[in-house]
């Protein structure tokens, strides 16, 4: 808790609070709100999915971190837990999903496939969700368990209790808001041209390391 | 690619199906293996061959796929087609093959005999790159329709050819 006791001032006269009054910043109480109240949006698309699942049910209980109400309407979350692996056709249903998201937003990549496509290094799966949206946690596993998701909530809650106002000015800057306002169509990805594309060009300099 | 093997070590009889085909098309490689009787037709008379077979009684489409033969050991041919067959009045199955190459592989739809050929052609397409003449509807099925290559021939490299990572990056400040 960063609800703080107030500091006897020398001199000052005895400052004697009532019972069940404490004094904080607003700023943090804020933010103490913020991030004792997550709602996740459920990204599972593997089997990092059912240990998602697992805990948010009764055994593991993320209710005990405030953080169980799950939706399924990116409008109503501010939290995206993105559990497993991603392929090509679905980033941009990812990316379009997490522009719908309202700020404050954070994102928890869950397991290996989504911090780094973990064993599919193929064609069709996306190597690390990081390369194409901001990610805040990344949780290591495959799948993690679920006390690692929640050790990840609790570390992300620590997270947002140190950054973050009152007002939520700085999550509302105008460039932030810009896009996501018009929610204006992502380009077709995937035309292959590679000359003018830094991705492509990062990706072949990438696959010319030898293979063993 | 020869059978002559797998017939020695199979003592079957050749189906009456496969007689019935061989009678249409004049004579034909085929063998028997396992019990399950397979036959190689021409590209060209696939169509005929396979509305033959369903006269006779093939009423099930079980699956149609593909491989890829390229630098394949003793390999005549690229591509090879496979129809797998079968009776539900019967239980009889029957495989039927046919061989198709570069640059242009191409071969006759089944899909005005059998209805499920319609995705299993389309996902043949995706991966191979055969073109179904005759096909109502020749779609990728599994990758992205602005996908250009066709990922399980032998010459796609397996991690791509950037596709995968060819797309716009949302930062912090612009989600």
């Amino acid at each position: 808790m960063a609800l703080t006791q107030p500091v006897a001032q020398p001199g000052a006269p005895d400052l004697e609070l009532p019972e069940n009054v404490v004094v904080s910043r607003l700023d943090e109480l804020a933010n103490w709100c913020r991030k004792n109240s997550l709602w996740p949006m459920p990204f599972a698309t593997a089997c990092c999915g059912i240990e998602l699942m697992a805990t948010g049910a009764a055994k593991h209980d993320l209710a005990r971190f405030g953080a169980e109400v799950f939706r399924f309407s990116p409008r109503q979350c501010d939290l995206m837990i993105v559990a497993g692996r991603v392929v090509m056709k679905m980033l941009p249903v990812l990316q379009r999903i997490w522009q719908q998201m309202h700020e404050p937003k954070w994102c928890i990549s869950m397991g290996a496939c989504a911090s780094t496509g973990g064993v599919f290094d193929t064609y069709a799966v996306v190597q690390g969700i990081d390369r194409f949206i901001p990610v805040d946690m990344y949780v290591p596993g495959c799948p993690p368990r679920p006390e690692q998701l929640i050790q990840a909530i609790i570390d992300l809650q620590d997270k947002i209790q140190r950054e973050g106002t009152i007002t939520g000015r700085e999550f509302n800057t105008q460039q932030r808001q810009l896009r996501k306002r018009a929610l204006v169509e992502l380009p077709l990805p995937l035309s292959i041209d590679a000359a003018r594309n830094p991705n492509i060009q990062r990706e072949l300099a990438g696959a010319a390391r030898p293979q063993d | 690619m020869t059978n002559a093997s797998d017939t020695s070590t199979d003592t079957l009889p050749i189906s009456p199906h496969v007689a019935a085909v061989e009678q249409a098309c004049g004579p034909l490689e085929h063998s028997v293996y396992r019990g399950q009787q397979r036959v190689v037709v021409p590209a060209e008379k696939l169509l005929e061959t396979l509305a033959l077979l369903k006269d006779r009684g093939f009423d099930l489409l079980v699956d149609v796929s593909c491989v890829d033969y390229l630098e394949y050991r003793g390999a005549a041919h690229r591509y090879g087609l496979i129809y797998l067959l079968a009776s539900t009045a019967t239980n009889e199955r029957l495989t039927v093959r046919a061989f198709v190459d570069d640059p242009e592989p191409t071969v006759a739809s089944v899909v005005p005999l059998w209805k499920a050929a319609n995705w299993l052609e389309r996902e043949v397409w995706d991966m191979f790159g055969i073109r179904f003449t005759g096909h109502p509807d020749l779609r990728r099925l599994v990758m992205p329709e602005a996908f250009t290559a066709h990922p399980l021939r032998k010459d796609y490299p397996l991690q791509g050819r950037g596709e995968r990572h060819n797309f716009p990056v949302i930062t912090r400040d612009h989600s």
